[in-house]
């Protein structure tokens, strides 16, 4: 699947409630998918400072693709980095830097979802494609 | 006392919905709602007599500055301050306590110097210190804190030495709700010739706070946690120490005379007041203080006292909540964490179910660190709320409950 095909999934998946207690049910199972980082990386390098609840997040490149792993210490923001995850995970950092993420305003994440001040979500999108152009930038050495 | 729905009707927020359920607002620490009286005192300002104070020969002038005026004498008698000139009109608890760090800082502060302030402090009533600490040389000194939330006052009476030149603590701590025993620690600290500072920020609302009995030489508050306006605050400072403390901003009115060479100031309180204040706010602020004076300040107490206790008997008897911060002795304001769900997660989930509380670390890290936590979930309550509400947050918490085990 392409991003933009990952996103219209969760589109479809959200759309079926409309209940914000189901939609956090959702996001909470969501979070229970999450590839958890390494115990070992849940240090300050790889912490996103989000202003309530912490989020690891670790990328992995193998030349080609960015796998991300991460966790948070609250449930809801972890539902929050799984879903960015399934969508950028995987992806080379051409796609990764290029990607539109339409999905979060879709759904109702930034505003009814996730307050961003608290969960830091786009600091974690950001975080994301600043890994994809650095990883970039060192392939065109 | 008005009954609860006449108090309530005065508050037009409180009856509003948030997807689509009740608004219960239990985040009256960060700040409260307005009654009707306040907004029509701010927008008569701008209606009916607006100019700036102090300035015009113009009618307009001249009615603005009365009410200002008029206003600062509400607030001299609320608090029960000597004179007038006592009462500075500021931004807020944070403009009051910068202002009082920097002047006092620059009078009296040398190297090597000891300022006491306790393990309660909002990051406000820190951080101005800690800033004129470093520029002075000073040193910092914090009273420690018991399991219960609570000053040692043995140990305060211990860090008073030779050294210490002021004393800032809080009246009760915003992230636990503890109430400090200022007027002991005015005493002792006065006994020694040390002045002391009182962040109000979260005394003045709940009781009657008394400027003459009290004896502090500087007590700071916040106009919007007095259902004012945002960015109103006041301080008060004994005469004595407000007309050797120099000015902290320059600007106009603040001036007597000015050349090029040299500036001489204006009198007490415009001293401390420079540029064009926040007047339409200030008015706001007397309006409040009336509307809170014509409730009953006593009734108040009575009725903040029986929502807490019935609050903390409530969320006690939940399996797996603890309440941090157990003193006697407290503001209605509780601070708790349930099992080890995240207080975040918490927080989002009541939002859901129109409960406004606050999660995080309150402004106060140092606190959240003497427990080994990142943060609580904090109510914080206010004569308007109802037992009904609490009821419904306990409700609430049990859904959490249910949602993340």
């Amino acid at each position: 699947m392409t991003i933009n095909e990952v996103q219209d999934s969760i589109i479809e998946e959200f759309s079926l409630f409309d209940d914000w207690m189901d939609k956090y049910n959702i996001l909470i199972d969501i979070g229970k998918e999450l590839p958890v980082i390494d115990p070992g990386y849940k240090t300050k390098d790889y912490l996103i400072e989000g202003c309530q609840s912490k989020v690891w997040l670790r990328p992995d490149y193998d030349g080609k693709i960015i796998s991300f792993s991460a966790d948070s210490d609250a449930i809801i923001t972890r539902g929050i980095v799984a879903l960015l995850i399934k969508v950028l995970s995987g992806r080379t950092p051409d796609e990764i830097i290029g990607s539109e993420l339409y999905f979060i305003d879709r759904i109702g994440l930034r505003q009814n979802l996730s307050p961003t001040r608290s969960n830091g979500l786009l600091s974690m999108v950001r975080q994301m494609k600043l890994y994809a152009m650095a990883y970039k930038a060192q392939g065109s050495f | 006392m008005k009954d609860i729905s006449e108090i309530r009707a005065d508050f037009p927020i409180l009856s509003r919905r948030v997807y689509d359920k009740p608004l219960i607002y239990f985040d009256n620490g960060a700040t409260t709602q307005k009654p009707l009286c306040v907004l029509d005192a701010v927008r008569e300002v701008y209606t009916s007599y607006n100019g700036n104070v102090h300035r015009g020969v113009h009618a307009m002038s001249d009615l603005t500055s009365e009410a200002y005026e008029n206003a600062r004498e509400k607030v001299r008698l609320f608090i029960n301050a000597g004179k007038r000139e006592e009462i500075v009109f500021t931004s807020g608890t944070t403009g009051s306590i910068n202002a009082v760090a920097f002047s006092f800082g620059e009078r009296y502060i040398k190297t090597g110097d000891e300022i006491i302030i306790s393990g309660l402090e909002h990051h406000a009533n820190i951080v101005p210190w800690q800033m004129m600490s470093q520029r002075k040389g000073a040193q910092l000194k914090v009273i420690p804190v018991n399991e219960n939330g609570e000053i040692l006052f043995d140990a305060f009476l211990k860090l008073l030495s030779a050294k210490t030149r002021i004393v800032a603590v809080t009246q009760a701590s915003n992230a636990l709700g503890t109430i400090l025993p200022v007027k002991d620690i005015i005493e002792a600290a006065h006994t020694a010739n040390i002045p002391v500072l009182v962040d109000g920020a979260q005394g003045i609302q709940h009781g009657i706070v008394d400027m003459n009995s009290l004896d502090c030489d500087f007590y700071v508050f916040s106009g919007h946690k007095i259902y004012g306006p945002t960015g109103t605050g006041v301080l008060y400072g004994k005469e004595k120490w407000l007309s050797e403390l120099p000015p902290y901003q320059g600007g106009g009115d603040m001036v007597d005379k000015v050349t090029f060479e040299k500036t001489t100031y204006n009198e007490l309180p415009f001293k401390f007041e420079a540029g064009t204040m926040n007047y339409a706010g200030a008015i706001g602020l007397g309006t409040a203080l009336d509307y809170v004076s014509h409730l009953g300040r006593e009734e108040i107490a009575i009725r903040e006292k029986m929502l807490l206790d019935y609050a903390t008997g409530l969320l006690s008897g939940i399996k797996g909540l603890r309440i941090y911060g157990n003193s006697h002795d407290k503001i209605p304001t509780i601070s708790f964490l349930i099992n080890d769900i995240h207080q975040y997660d918490t927080g989002m989930i009541l939002d859901k179910l129109g409960i406004a509380v606050r999660t995080g670390t309150h402004c106060a890290q140092p606190v959240m660190e003497h427990f080994g936590i990142d943060g609580t979930v904090r109510i914080s309550m206010c004569f308007y709320n109802t037992v009904e509400e609490v009821d419904v947050l306990a409700g609430g918490i049990e859904k959490v409950i249910t949602i993340f085990s």
